[in-house]
């Protein structure tokens, strides 16, 4: 078959978006920036607690109207050691490689958060294990997931 | 036909920006009071739809993103399914599911937020991108080429769109959840800031934030509950060719052929004589006198002069956009929804202060997605 060329287009879209975080959120990364505090909200029906505080329960549709205050510390749930680069939205910063992506279940709370946690070694890193949350200090918190610099395995 | 209603329905005040309510809030809140609205709870619903556009909401499968929040996770779960488009069509598409015999109820939802993302690069996304993205046409380019195409073809003026906004905007008055209401002059409006020639800023929808539910009902439930249904008593949906090139933008045929198939469904022979509102998507204002022809109100070329003349004021023979319409309050997606919201709103005789004088028994709802109106859902409602 004849050779042709084909041809192809590259565009980079910058496509920028300002998400509110609404009255849940808002109330969340303000305790983080504020007071080092990370808050969940229980369901008045079932009683689960959840990270973060939302507007719903989704299995009762009911409002979690009691907002308490979680322990920044739990057990690992579940890791993953991540090889590949990340560029962080909100700062455009590149994250090294290795990282530790974080499952956690904080004492108290029933569901599980996302975060990460500064341990790449796997022989540190079980089901189970302590961990608990590393606050950004002082007047570097501006209110948002990543004022918890990460989570640190606890002996 | 008579086989669906509307049961229950709720929209939110359309606003420039929502820093107080993020999705799921916004959806929470539209889902509770459309159910209250009903006379149903959450577990009365066997179906879920939701509404949304992933570059907007700036999520991939955005629709995904809201189940709690819309209950379709109630009780480990009920059956869901989205639509990208206009909220009529998610209406259409859960009129589908409940025809289907498989469920009695649907909730129907749609939410967009215009103030998180850049609408210019949004809408500029819309369109092919090896010969169209990169000359930066975006929806007001596009809806420019659609105003003056049309005003050339049927000799109209950018006074004759200007009184379509003095008109919505001063019906807006009356619409709590209107985001731009003001008596506007004629004189305001040509000398409003050019944005896309022919178009003007007071040519132009604003930016919004909100959402909106409907509760949607067989015949069988509707017919049990205490409320009026409203019933739809015809709907359907055209779309034309997506590439601007291939359209004469001065024309709307896929609106001809969904308007002929609604009528035909719902009986309508005249319809300037049998419906008594209309609630249309004047994303800009040549868009009402255009969609007004195309559905059949009056020869082509001929809406602007109807709407110079008053006979669709909100004391008109027939008034069109009694709400203040889209030129008030944009929230994409959510606009179409809110056009049957607030037609179901005049049928019941509950649209407040909008309330037009006389009974509404028979009324038009529309929507619109793509560029320059490249789909439209018609939906006919009534007593
Ligand atoms: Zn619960």
């Amino acid at each position: 078959m004849e050779k042709v060329e084909l041809i192809h287009l590259r565009q980079d879209v910058d496509l920028p978006y300002h998400w509110a975080a609404g009255r849940y959120g808002s109330m969340m990364l303000r305790a983080l920036r504020d007071r080092k505090v990370i808050l969940g909200n229980r369901c008045p029906q079932c009683n689960k607690v959840y990270v973060p505080p939302r507007v719903v329960c989704g299995p009762c549709f009911v409002q979690p109207s009691e907002v308490v205050e979680l322990s920044p510390a739990g057990i690992l749930a579940g890791y993953s050691v991540v090889n590949y680069p990340f560029i962080d939205p909100e700062t455009g910063q590149k994250r090294p490689v290795p990282y530790t992506y974080a499952y956690i279940k904080l004492d108290g709370c029933d569901n599980y958060l996302s975060h990460l946690v500064d341990e790449t070694d796997p022989s540190r890193l079980y089901p189970g294990v302590r961990v608990e949350a590393v606050f950004r200090p002082d007047g570097e918190r501006v209110g948002r997931l990543q004022d918890i610099l990460h989570f640190r395995v606890v002996d | 036909m008579t086989d669906i209603a509307i049961v229950g329905m709720a929209q939110t005040p359309y606003r420039r920006r929502r820093d107080d309510a993020n999705f799921a809030e916004l959806i929470y809140g539209v889902t509770c009071e459309a159910l209250d609205d009903a006379g149903l709870e959450i577990g009365d619903i066997d179906n879920f739809i939701t509404v949304s556009n992933d570059f907007w909401d700036g999520r991939t499968i955005s629709s995904m993103a809201v189940q709690d929040a819309c209950g379709s996770s109630f009780d480990g779960g009920r059956n869901v399914s989205t639509v990208e488009g206009d909220g009529t069509f998610g209406l259409l598409y859960g009129m589908m599911r409940i025809l289907s015999g498989a469920y009695q109820t649907t909730l129907v939802v749609v939410h967009c937020k215009g103030s998180e993302g850049n609408m210019r690069l949004i809408t500029n996304g819309m369109f092919d991108y090896i010969y169209t993205r990169p000359l930066g046409i975006e929806a007001t380019g596009a809806a420019a080429l659609q105003a003056r195409r049309y005003m050339d073809k049927y000799k109209l003026t950018e006074e004759d769109f200007a009184h379509v906004s003095i008109k919505n905007r001063g019906n807006a008055l009356r619409n709590p959840n209107a985001q731009l209401a003001e008596t506007l002059s004629l004189d305001q409006v040509m000398a409003s800031k050019p944005i896309a020639s022919p178009l003007k800023l007071h040519d132009i929808s604003p930016i919004s934030d909100g959402a909106a539910a409907v509760v949607l009902a067989h015949r069988n439930v509707a017919n049990k509950l205490g409320r009026k249904p409203v019933w739809v008593k015809g709907i359907a949906h055209c779309s034309e060719a997506h590439f601007l090139g291939d359209r004469d933008l001065a024309e709307a045929p896929a609106l001809r052929d969904a308007a002929f198939r609604a009528y035909q469904m719902a009986g309508i022979e005249d319809p300037f004589a049998e419906i008594d509102l209309v609630e249309l998507y004047d994303a800009y204002s040549y868009m009402e006198p255009l969609w007004f022809e195309e559905l059949g109100f009056c020869p082509k070329g001929k809406g602007a002069e109807l709407i110079r003349l008053g006979a669709t004021a909100f004391d008109g023979p027939l008034p069109v956009n009694p709400s203040g319409g889209v030129l008030s309050a944009h929230a994409v997606l959510v606009a179409g929804l809110a056009r049957v919201i607030e037609a179901s709103l005049q049928i019941r005789g509950e649209a407040g202060e909008r309330q037009v004088e006389g009974p509404v028994e028979l009324a038009l709802a529309h929507g619109i997605n793509g560029p320059c109106g490249q789909s439209h859902c018609v939906v006919i409602l009534g007593e």
